[in-house]
């Protein structure tokens, strides 16, 4: 089993035991522009990653 | 990560201040710190009578929210811009800026641009130069023109707006690019008003990260519209935003001390001797009544005047 993250329409897949804030560097986005969620709870990006873990990433980046 | 405050979870890390809070003491860090700065910067005061300019999305409704929280009486400004497309984002934002007036019992106005000029801002941006490029700059200036008049008529004393920091330092950012010393003499967390037809603007949330406000709402349980415009895809200002975030990255507090000393360079009279700046007379706009400094109508007027015309003659 693997880790989901969920990023807008996008869902990728990454090893467990890791931290967030490595996984989310690894897929190439920028910590400073997500928030990351699991089961409706906010986390801090220095979680381990968990077998089954489905994290939302929530883009906080607005413009225009 | 455990709360620099308590000990439980953290939720959120604020790393330009080493600082990890639990989500009680997030809610309650947010809109102490919005108090500091609204007196810090001399924003409004209790007595005030308070515009809100609200977009449904995350920070100007999060703003209403701590307002409200921190006692302080405001009204919101909603100008609906009639944008639809694939996604329907007019429609969309009002409908959550609505449902936060009503669940809280406060009072929106709703301005739309389509009764008020007899076209939306695509439709004007389609039909003049101005806006062939991208709808942006008309929607600035019909957006602008329209929060100072209804601030205005309405005798409010304050238009707020929920421009965050990572908004601040983009705009600073492109500001300095450029070295546009009219703007950036312009650019601060208060912008004085002026009797002769100028409301006074502030922005209570000029001093935290887009990520905190984004934060606030998911704990808050704040719904706000997640989609962007269609027309803010390939912005200057998430560029620039990105641009910051990856020095962010590499050394946390870059994107705040950036804001911050150019404050203090300010305060310090960095940008004042700046020609520009000497204040061209201002009369009233000869349809609106606006304030402007041409002879004639101002730039709004003339704007959607060149639409009318395009319109007729189609
Ligand atoms: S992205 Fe452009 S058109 Fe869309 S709301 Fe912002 S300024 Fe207006
Ligand atoms: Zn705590
Ligand atoms: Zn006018």
């Amino acid at each position: 089993m693997t880790v989901r993250m969920i990023l807008r329409k996008k869902v990728y897949e990454v090893k467990a035991g890791m931290t967030i804030r490595d996984a989310i560097l690894k897929l190439d986005i920028m910590p400073e522009s997500v928030l990351p969620v699991k089961n409706g709870e906010l986390l801090t990006d220095d979680e381990i990653l968990k077998d089954g873990d489905e994290i939302r990433l929530v883009a906080v980046i607005s413009g225009g | 990560m455990k709360c620099r405050k308590c000990d439980n979870k953290a939720v959120i890390n604020m790393r330009q201040h080493k600082l990890a809070l639990c989500s009680h003491h997030y809610l309650s860090w947010l809109p102490e710190k919005t108090e500091h700065f609204i007196t810090k910067y001399k924003m409004f005061d209790r007595a005030d009578r308070i515009l809100v300019a609200v977009s449904g999305g995350k920070d100007s409704l999060v703003l209403w929210d701590v307002l409200q929280q921190l006692g302080y009486e405001a009204d919101g400004l909603y100008i609906d811009l009639g944008i639809d497309g694939e996604y329907a984002y007019s429609e969309e934002s009002k409908r959550y800026s609505d449902e936060f007036a009503n669940s809280n019992n406060l009072k929106l106005i709703v301005a739309e641009v389509t009764k008020m000029e007899g076209a939306s801002i695509l439709k004007a941006a389609s039909l003049t130069h101005r806006g062939k490029d991208k709808p942006c700059s008309i929607c600035g200036l019909t957006k602008r023109h329209i929060m100072n008049r209804v601030g205005f008529e309405g005798n409010y004393d304050v238009l707020v707006t929920g421009h965050n920091l990572d908004d601040e330092a983009a705009l600073l950012f492109g500001n300095a690019l450029n070295w546009q010393v009219g703007y950036l003499a312009r650019q601060g967390p208060v912008l004085d008003g002026n009797p002769n037809g100028f409301i006074k603007r502030a922005k209570p949330f000029c001093r935290f990260y887009e990520r905190e406000t984004a934060a606030y709402s998911l704990l808050r349980g704040i719904d706000y519209i997640y989609e962007e415009c269609p027309s803010a895809v390939g912005a200057k200002s998430i560029y620039f935003k990105e641009i910051l975030n990856q020095m962010e990255m590499d050394r946390p507090g870059t994107k705040l001390q950036f804001y911050l000393a150019f404050l203090r360079a300010k305060e310090n009279g960095a940008f004042t001797s700046d020609p520009g700046l000497i204040e061209t007379p201002l009369r009233k706009c000869d349809s609106c009544g606006q304030p402007t400094s041409s002879p004639d109508e101002c730039a709004y007027c003339r704007m959607w005047g060149r639409v009318r015309e395009r319109m007729e003659a189609n």
